[in-house]
């Protein structure tokens, strides 16, 4: 099977194809083998080589220090973004990956995998960072098991964010007609103004779907919210019905989930229910015949 | 409002009937206006009459044994259409005259602006038809050059997958750009008076027609997969290298499916046709959204301020170092990073071919919008890609081989 790492490209310096002895890889090649750079030792050079014969079957993860800038620390650390999104997050904080610094992974057992991160996230909407340590686990075993995360948040919490939220909150807690909102953003990639905060509020529902649905191999960004809608409650938040679209960019699928959650500024998102939609092709009408 | 007013036409006959004609004019309550004066039996008589006295000219007329012809049915019906017609023309020279290039635009608008294009740069510019889609739309390339006989070449192309839509605006940008600076950038001039541009703006016209029509997030072609309900397969893992490899699905329904094999898409087959019959590539850059990442097949790393490029350091050219810079400078956030590509991509089959110098981008952004990207980034996007593209192209010219 074909392994080829594509990393950010050096043009300079280069006349001529230069010298590897990572040969293109074939179909034999392993998966999870990744050339990350050309190898300065023969040793490492003969490891890659190995790889890259063996068989496709074997899922060989990256262990012990992880290249920062490369995939795997950057999957780990999305699933870090996810967890503060359901923790922290608020249609007035989005909290988004920055840089990742370091990283650390390992077999626990047979249990699962470890993760250790260092990375800086930044709250979107204020555009301020802060550096994040993170401890991740990504269980083993049949059926999906959502990874565990431990990380937390101090600095950004500082800013006050309480007044907009709850402006927000009583708003739509005594607006006339409930709210409706389709394609946020639109095509265009235009979001009016006063639709932010429910855009907002479809990421942060999302996350806790995106959060569940991780796992080393996957790294998930919402594509659009597709609707999202106020219902009637009596209860002490806002309660909404929201269609997403999330974005898996391993495989590049697009992913619809239908989600019911609730949001209050003392309480922050709850999602209360969520269901996966059919695939698109489960949704579209067969092809005319030409 | 001239609702249902109609136009009609007299062959005037006789002096006696000219006067009859003009006298309808004086008669008020029937408010008739003449759009062609009754003035001699040479020239016909066009009356417009109001709906209201349709009846009553059209029996004075008759009684008079003036025949006459309706010339047009409904006045407004035609104004109607006048004024639509108007405005789309008015669009049409707008949008070919002085593109907004901070829009996203829709097939029909980019292929007439590049016959625009091309009308405005004959000397430069052409536009080749190179085949057409699955759904039978015509696939073109512009190519810019500035004479010779087959120069070596630097193939681009934007839009391979169809929900990137800052892609092909950023190929639409970038052809208005090398068009605009060739002849005051020296760097650019030099560049094309020894080599030609291959630009392939829509590289997947019917996936770009449907992401506007029916589905946003569409990705792949839109060819039939016999006994599925579901359409199209991705063409950047559609090419012969590695082809069905990991990274590929077989189920026609992915978002990723590989095709019932290399280049069975069209779109993919035109492509590798020009390619291969033209020779003499020595570039292909093909552009993709969304990472904000520059790759090239067999990892090479551009690593960050602390480390020397791999290459670098076995080079040692301090043109390297500054292209690195420049790259890294470019791409803003999450410049250096490995991902496995998938098998049979564009780049992979390219530099399998032999064409040393295959790279993709990927644009902006790193998944806040990702697809939706705003289209007021699409200009400082194409900008930013420009400057690495054009440093590649550089490269590219002062390392013939």
């Amino acid at each position: 099977m074909m392994r080829l790492v594509v990393v950010l490209a050096v043009l300079m310096g280069v006349s001529g194809i230069p010298d590897v002895t990572i040969s293109p890889p074939t179909a034999s090649a392993d998966t999870s083998a990744h050339p990350n750079s050309i190898p300065e030792t023969a040793d490492e050079s003969e490891q890659i080589k190995a790889r890259t014969e063996e068989g496709a079957e074997e899922d060989v993860m990256a262990t012990g220090e992880l290249n920062p800038n490369h995939y795997p620390a950057r999957r780990a650390a999305q699933v870090v973004q996810h967890y503060l999104n359901t923790r922290y997050g608020s249609p007035f904080r989005l909290i988004g990956v920055q840089t990742v610094h370091s990283g650390n992974a390992e077999d626990v057992a047979d249990s699962g995998r470890k993760y250790q991160l260092e990375l800086s996230v930044n709250d979107i909407i204020t555009n301020t960072t802060q550096t994040c340590s993170a401890e991740l686990f990504f269980p083993k075993g049949k059926g999906q098991q959502p990874p565990e995360v431990k990380a937390s948040l101090e600095e950004l919490l500082k800013i006050d964010i309480k007044a907009q939220e709850e402006a927000l909150y009583q708003k739509y807690k005594t607006n006339q007609t409930l709210m409706s909102a389709q394609y946020l953003p639109d095509s265009h990639g235009h979001i009016e103004p006063d639709m932010k905060p429910f855009w907002h509020l479809g990421i942060l529902a999302s996350s806790f779907i995106m959060l569940n649905e991780s796992t080393e191999n996957t790294l998930y960004n919402v594509a659009q919210v597709a609707n999202i809608t106020q219902l009637t409650t009596e209860e002490d938040h806002l309660e909404f019905d929201c269609h997403t679209l999330l974005h898996e960019v391993v495989s590049q699928e697009i992913i619809h989930w239908k989600m019911l959650f609730t949001w209050s500024p003392a309480e922050g998102v709850k999602v209360v229910q969520m269901k996966r939609l059919p695939h698109r092709h489960e949704r579209e009408k067969s092809p005319k015949t030409n | 409002m001239m609702c249902r007013d109609q136009v009609i036409r007299v062959n005037v006959k006789s002096e006696e009937q000219i006067h009859l004609l003009q006298a309808l004019e004086t008669a008020q309550e029937w408010e008739v206006d003449f759009w062609l004066d009754p003035v001699s039996t040479e020239l016909p008589v066009d009356i417009r009459v109001p709906r209201f006295s349709l009846i009553p000219v059209k029996e004075h007329l008759t009684f008079h044994n003036i025949p006459f012809t309706v010339m047009i049915e409904n006045v407004q019906e035609l104004l109607d259409k006048e004024k639509a017609e108007m405005e789309a023309n008015q669009m049409k020279e707008r949008s070919t005259r002085s593109l907004n290039f901070g829009a996203y635009h829709d097939l029909n608008t980019i292929y007439s602006w590049m016959d625009t294009l091309v009308a405005d740069y004959p000397n430069l510019i052409t536009k080749q038809h190179i085949g057409v889609s699955y759904e039978n739309r015509p696939m073109y390339v512009l190519k810019f050059s500035t004479g010779g006989y087959n120069r070596p070449a630097i193939w681009v192309d934007t839009g391979i997958h169809a929900r990137e839509w800052v892609t092909q605006a950023t190929g639409v940008w970038t052809a208005n750009k090398i068009a605009t600076d060739y002849g005051t950038d020296a760097s650019l001039t030099s560049l094309l008076n020894t080599m030609d541009l291959y630009m392939l703006i829509v590289a997947n016209p019917d996936g770009y027609v449907f992401s506007h029509t029916n589905d946003r997030m569409w990705r792949k072609t839109r060819s039939v997969n016999p006994g599925y309900a579901c359409r199209g397969v991705d063409p950047n893992r559609n090419w012969d290298a590695g082809f069905g490899g990991p990274g590929a699905s077989s189920y026609p329904c992915s978002d990723s499916y590989h095709g019932p094999s290399a280049n069975s898409e069209i779109e993919v087959k035109n492509v590798v046709n020009l390619i291969q019959s033209h020779g003499n590539f020595k570039a292909f850059i093909s552009v993709h959204s969304y990472s904000q990442l520059l790759m090239y097949p067999y990892g090479y790393v551009c690593s960050s301020a602390n480390h020397q490029a791999e290459l670098v350091r076995k080079q040692k050219t301090e043109q390297a170092r500054n292209v690195c810079h420049c790259l890294n400078n470019v791409f803003k956030s999450n410049l250096i990073r490995a991902r496995d590509q998938a098998s049979g991509g564009s780049i992979d089959w390219s530099y399998n071919s032999g064409i040393k110098y295959s790279f993709a981008f990927e644009l902006r952004d790193t998944g806040r919008y990702g697809f939706i990207l705003p289209a007021d980034q699409i200009i400082p996007t194409a900008s930013e890609t420009w400057l690495a593209l054009k440093h590649i192209m550089e490269y590219v010219r002062d390392h013939p081989y």
